[in-house]
């Protein structure tokens, strides 16, 4: 079983009903106990990092998060619950993540070599710089679903895909062992995301 | 590099799809669920939901409409029509919508669209524009079109950027309906220095008219259209696929 972190950001609905369609049984908790039973863990989000960040902490789960990973339980941190693995984020300030994957968040606009728009948001293709357990099912090329302002950098060794923007290479995926994030949304992201999900589901 | 959008749009009411009148001009409607889920099959990027009900029951029946599109298909859903108070955004987002449309409301209130962008992301809020040439000037209609309100288009798009709005649905009354393709003229105009995304809307009778709006209207981010869809005179793949020949980048 999947154990959704619910620490009340983001709308949870597409992501449970998403998980339920591909057969895998899963569960919105803030449940310390119920969180180290499940088989894998999924970290969501979206907003703003420090407000995030601030919200998990209140929730008093940080240190299981961090306890199941080193034990070797599968995490998937989607979106901004992927900003949130990093070392860092420069999101309004500086403020300090979780530090599962060594990297740092940091606004687009900036290194757009083009002017286009902040959000990224939208279909964008995804080009695989690394084998990842979350491509099984996948071949490169396919088309992911992306809203965000920042996006993960300096991560160069954890980095599994990227999509092109604006004369810029946006990192869409980034792992660490057992630690996965996706910048997209596996769960809005048609058939492509669900093939996603359904490989994250099946790791041990 | 983005793909162009292309978005079919479905009007609600008592829980089916008014597809609109037929070539003999019989009324037809069909599921939800099945006509949504065909498009996702097609390729459809995101779909738009527009709640054209107006009874407490009809709302009712609109949420478990939403609910159960959301429950299988994994795409963007916006939700529009009815939407004038935070509670209207809270109700619908609740159901698996990921954007939330604001057209009348947002006339009335104009501060409606900043306060549901602080509370749920820009990215979640769309202002939709219904526009029509008066006197010569792109002025915004409301109440569906039949209310003139006297605003200059051009500037209710700015302020609606500026209030917070993360997308924009421009649809032209001239030439909704109409079928004789996207009125370019009047989304150059409006959407000439805006930056966020802007969806075209009204006239598509052909593919040709999708091909023509990517073209002369490069800041146009995607294409929305009903009726053609749903009775089947633009395959929504063979559509993307016509596109993408011809130089358009589009989600295969």
């Amino acid at each position: 079983m999947i154990a959704v972190i619910d620490y009340g950001v983001g709308n949870l609905f597409s992501l449970s009903a998403s998980l339920k369609y591909i057969g895998a049984e899963s569960v919105v908790t803030a449940d310390k106990n119920i969180i180290r039973s499940a088989s894998a863990i999924i970290l969501p989000g979206v907003g703003a990092f420090a407000d995030a960040y601030a919200k998990l902490e209140r929730s008093g789960l940080i240190p299981v998060l961090k306890s199941e990973t080193a034990d070797g339980k599968p995490m998937l941190g989607i979106c901004l619950g992927m900003q949130l693995l990093f070392d860092k984020s420069y999101e309004y300030g500086e403020h300090e993540g979780l530090g599962f994957i060594g990297g740092e968040v940091c606004p687009i606009g900036p290194d757009l070599k083009e002017k286009l728009k902040v959000p990224h948001m939208g279909w964008n293709s995804l080009e695989f710089r690394k084998p990842s357990p979350l491509f099984k099912y996948l071949s490169g090329g396919e088309y992911v679903y992306f809203v965000h302002s920042y996006y993960a950098k300096n991560c160069a060794e954890n980095v599994t895909s990227v999509c092109s923007y604006g004369g810029a290479y946006l990192t869409a995926s980034a792992e660490k062992e057992n630690v996965y994030g996706t910048q997209f949304h596996p769960e809005k992201s048609g058939a492509t995301g669900l093939k996603i999900l359904k490989a994250f589901s099946e790791l041990r | 590099m983005l793909a162009k959008r292309i978005i079919p749009c479905l009007d609600v009411r008592d829980g089916m799809v008014v597809k609109g009148k037929n070539f003999i001009g019989i009324r037809e409607v069909e599921s939800p669920v099945a006509l949504a889920q065909r498009y996702n099959l097609s390729g459809a990027d995101e779909l738009v939901f527009y709640d054209i009900t107006a009874s407490a029951e009809g709302r009712a029946l609109f949420a478990d409409t939403l609910k159960e599109v959301a429950s299988c298909i994994f795409i963007p859903l916006t939700v529009g029509g009815g939407i004038n108070t935070l509670e209207d955004f809270d109700r619908v987002l609740k159901c698996g919508a990921d954007k939330v449309s604001v057209n009348t409301g947002a006339i009335r209130d104009p501060l409606l669209i900043g306060r549901a962008a602080k509370l749920y992301g820009d990215q979640c809020v769309v202002l939709s524009m219904d526009v029509k040439r008066v006197d010569g000037k792109f002025t915004v209609f409301s109440h569906g079109g039949r209310v003139n309100t006297g605003i200059s288009a051009v500037e209710w798009a700015h302020r609606g950027q500026e209030e917070g709005a993360g997308e924009l649905v421009l649809n032209s009354i001239d030439t909704d309906g109409v079928k004789g393709g996207f009125d370019c003229e009047m989304l150059n105009a409006v959407c000439g220095k805006l930056t966020i995304p802007v969806i075209a809307s009204g006239g598509a009778g052909k593919k040709e008219d999708f091909l023509k709006l990517f073209q002369e209207v490069p800041r146009a981010d995607a294409g929305l259209a009903a009726s053609v869809f749903h009775f089947g005179e633009i395959n929504i793949e063979e559509l993307k696929i016509y596109l993408k020949e011809n130089g358009v980048h589009v989600r295969l």
